[in-house]
């Protein structure tokens, strides 16, 4: 009798519970309409920030790149928001004993990759833009620098997440150094911005009101954090449903492999 | 039941012994293991040693190392203090000594205290001997009016390294494959440290023309850097090493 190969439906035989059969598709209704606002969001983007807005008095087309390279940068602040509130959740409900809530656990990690994936996007496009606008690549000043730790310290975070062992240890070992992260994200900020000081100032969120940038470009830059934000939230749902499917996968192996074991006792 | 050793602790009700004795009982031990094997003396000293030395090989010009060096004795404080942190949480992974000392009741954040303050006494060490080098290698001159404001910067920025190392090195310790964790990790959090103990020394110092005042802001930056390390440090090392 083999057991390289067990089917899984004889452990039905001997009283062993099989995990339920795996969802085939992420996709559902709600993840549909997203997908299709997200479309027609990007394609307005397209139209307006290529097309209808009119190109800047200084930098020309180049401002054209801030359309994408802002919106980017916004989704990834907020995203990093996301990671912290799950990871607050994740310990608050996972508190004294009680097992952590692994769809928070699920979300934060999620929206930790989005967060890095749209920060890479945003240095490398900004980085574009630099060399148009500034002619270098890259500037030692407070924003840039604080952008690029800020990059650094969240791949650590994803590689705390890669560790192993249980989804439960997963959950606790994340939110911790989460939260951690953003302890340290204020004080890397702080100290960068005493150090340089050089980055344009922030015109569109101008603490005294007046609103620097033409009405269409706001309009076209507006058009871009929707735009993104709708995508951030639809990768969000399938991100976070795939990582419950990896999770039954895994739990599911060790389920088969746990069968063959005890199948190889009974020979 | 007496306190093992001179009853000067204040004992609870239960016996075991105060935090804070907890705490000196745990850096005590790290500083006796090290008095016995040497290793920081004999590996990690050298190692920054040499580091200094092959900074002068790579930036060439006499002049530039001159201008630089104060950074390169904080660089050279963050590459050694890796080194510290493997050394330190490597002798509690051998036997399980750091899960021995969670399951004996020892609360964790006396464990995390006791480690950085031996952390801290060796790494200070290590800066007196690095700023020796400098003083050395790179012609450095200490003018009397910065005396004050380098020895607190050594001992401020040696507080908040000491806080990120030990609570990275729990989580990093341990099980194979996690070592390679624990750069990724502590030079992102350590980098305000980098910067304003490296313009702090600067000032003290008085290289490139900074004066003494300069260097005051930045200790006040390493001040709360120091606090914020020491307190989350103290609340996250628990969760993170009782796996």
């Amino acid at each position: 009798m083999t057991t390289t190969n067990p089917d899984p439906t004889d452990a039905l035989a001997g009283g062993i519970p099989v995990s339920a059969p795996v969802v085939l598709s992420t996709g559902t209704r709600g993840t549909r309409v997203l997908g299709i606002a997200t479309i027609v969001s990007m394609a307005w983007l397209v139209a307006f920030g290529l097309g209808f807005s009119p190109a800047d008095r200084d930098q020309r087309e180049a401002v054209r790149i801030l359309y994408m390279h802002v919106p980017t940068i916004w989704v990834a602040y907020m995203a990093f928001v996301v990671t912290a509130l799950s990871s607050a959740m994740v310990l608050y409900l996972g508190r004294g004993g009680r097992p952590q809530p692994l769809g928070w656990d699920r979300l934060a990690g999620a929206s930790a990759e989005a967060g890095t994936a749209f920060v890479a996007v945003t240095l490398v496009v900004g980085a574009l833009w630099g060399r148009l606008t500034w002619g270098v690549f890259w500037q030692w000043d407070a924003r840039l620098t604080t952008t690029a730790l800020l990059f650094v310290t969240y791949i650590g975070y994803l590689a705390v997440r890669r560790l192993g062992g249980t989804h439960q240890q997963r959950a606790k070992r994340s939110a911790v150094i989460g939260l951690i992260a953003v302890l340290e994200i204020p004080l890397v900020h702080w100290s960068v911005k005493l150090w340089r000081s050089l980055h344009q100032e922030a015109t569109v969120l101008n603490t005294a009101g007046d609103i620097k940038m033409d009405g269409l470009m706001l309009f076209s830059l507006f058009i871009g954090v929707i735009a993104f934000t709708l995508f951030y939230v639809w990768l969000m749902l399938h991100r976070t449903r795939v990582m419950a499917m990896e999770d039954a996968l895994e739990d599911r192996g060790l389920d088969d492999a746990l069968v063959a074991r005890r199948l190889e006792g009974t020979i | 039941m007496s306190s093992p050793t001179t009853g000067t602790s204040t004992a609870t009700t239960s016996g075991s012994p105060s935090f804070w004795r907890m705490c000196w009982l745990i850096a005590s031990k790290d500083l006796r293991v090290e008095r016995r094997s040497r290793v920081v003396t004999n590996q990690v000293l050298p190692f920054a040693g040499v580091t200094m030395v092959i900074f002068a090989f790579a930036l060439d010009k006499e002049t530039v190392l001159e201008q630089v060096a104060p950074g390169l004795i904080w660089l050279a404080t963050m590459f050694s203090l890796l080194v510290l942190v493997q050394r330190a949480f490597g002798i509690e992974a051998d036997d399980g000594a750091l899960d021995a000392l969670r399951v004996a009741g020892v609360d964790a954040r006396a464990i995390f205290v006791g480690k950085a303050l031996a952390l801290s006494a060796q790494l200070l060490l290590l800066e007196a001997v690095l700023l020796v080098l400098a003083i050395v290698l790179y012609r450095q001159t200490v003018p009397a009016g910065g005396v004050v404001l380098l020895v607190t910067t050594l001992l401020t920025a040696t507080c908040g390294l000491a806080a990120v190392g030990t609570l990275y090195g729990g989580l990093a310790a341990g099980i194979k494959g996690r070592e390679t964790l624990l750069p990724l990790l502590t030079l992102p959090a350590v980098a305000p440290v980098l910067i304003g103990a490296t313009r702090a020394v600067e000032a003290a110092l008085g290289t490139v023309g900074a004066v003494v005042s300069d260097g005051w802001p930045w200790v006040g930056l390493l001040v709360v850097f120091a606090v914020a390390f020491g307190v989350g440090g103290a609340l996250a090392f628990g969760p993170l090493v009782d796996e």
